[in-house]
């Protein structure tokens, strides 16, 4: 089985996980930038950070046949200070014509503050500044309904084209806010929290399989980096063809990641 | 596509289990001491929701009875991450 994982952060896991993913048909993976636990102190902290994304991420993946791409941004946790977000803001035009770097994410809302908002919105202009697509957090719980439409709405009221960004995180309850908007969704795989295997192929049954894809996002929680390839099991069980499973699994992720030119499969 | 009884077949000594393990988990806060939160309240009424979901399928009515249902931006948060429940 071929696929692509769109969303992992492989900074928090083993090499082993490396040799499962490769071992399982992983064609491409992508690793947008986020909060890795614990709040970084510093800017230099996330110039290190950008520089492991960029650099040290892509050969430990090379080393299993994988080509390994990224999403920088300072994610919505630690964007709640707007003068350290716009410190780490400054930094990242220094990373983006690395060959790897697919283009702005993982960004959007944590505790849907005005201060995670304002940096959301200027995240969106550097974005449309250099013509980059859009990786888009959802926040957890019961934060996500209110942050989705915070999100979507912060999106149209730049003039952002739908086509470009993908919603990550979307459950039953914000899948159509996503996609009726015209933008891609993303569903995550965990075990405890965000989506089951049975109920990402619940919502693929429900709202169909265009524009939309699904992810691990493995990362130092309780998750699993073979959750993808899991689900499409799930889907043979649930008589789903191969074809379709490949669309979801390789087709789609495919053809959003392609709309940036760094990404070649 | 399967038909219910595939699903039934797929799914329901999972859901099975997943039901008891929610009993359960009720039986074990009214057996303890000590004040419920609005996390409990929060759990009943999305119990609710499940059982009467209107028009709207029943993953959906739960999740967003265990959503924050207000527009605007907060001025500030104090704590980084979430409940699973709104705090009414």
């Amino acid at each position: 089985m071929r696929y692509i994982e769109p969303h992992a952060h492989m900074v928090s896991r083993t090499t082993d996980d490396y040799q499962a993913i490769a071992q399982a048909g992983c064609q491409a993976l992508c690793e947008p930038a986020f909060w890795a636990g614990f709040d970084r102190g510093s800017v230099e902290g996330f110039r290190d950070y950008f520089r492991q994304l960029t650099q040290y991420e892509p050969a430990r993946a090379a080393k299993f046949g994988i080509p390994h791409y990224t999403w920088l941004c300072i994610n919505p946790k630690e964007a709640d200070d707007v003068v350290f977000g716009r410190e780490v803001l400054s930094v990242i035009p220094e990373f983006l014509d690395q060959p790897t770097v697919l283009g702005i994410g993982e960004i959007g809302l944590n505790k849907n503050t005005r201060n995670e908002h304002t940096i959301l919105e200027e995240h969106i202009a550097l974005a449309q500044e250099r013509d980059l697509p859009i990786l888009v957090h959802t926040p957890h719980l019961e934060d996500k309904l209110k942050g989705t439409r915070l999100i979507v709405d912060a999106m149209k009221n730049a003039g952002v084209n739908p086509d470009r960004v993908i919603i990550d995180h979307v459950e039953e309850h914000t899948a159509a806010i996503a996609l009726d908007a015209g933008f891609w969704a993303g569903m995550t795989l965990y075990p405890e929290s965000k989506c089951t295997p049975a109920r990402a192929i619940d919502i693929l049954e429900t709202f169909g399989t265009e524009r939309i894809w699904m992810n691990s996002a493995c990362d130092w929680g309780i998750s699993d980096p073979l959750a993808v390839v899991k689900c499409a099991l799930e889907m043979k069980k649930r008589q789903h063809s191969g074809d379709l499973i490949e669309k979801v699994i390789y087709e789609n992720p495919r053809t959003f990641l392609s709309q940036s030119p760094n990404f070649k499969i | 596509m399967p038909n219910k009884t595939d699903i039934l077949d797929l799914y329901f000594m999972d859901a099975r289990y997943k039901l008891i393990d929610i009993a359960a988990f009720l039986d074990r806060l009214d057996r303890h001491e000590g004040k419920s939160d609005f996390r409990h309240a929060g759990f009943l009424k999305a119990m609710e929701a499940m059982l009467n979901p209107g028009d709207q399928p029943r993953a959906r009515a739960v999740l967003e009875s265990l959503s924050d249902h207000s527009t605007e931006p907060v001025d500030a948060a104090e704590i980084q991450f979430a409940y699973g429940a709104p705090q009414e």
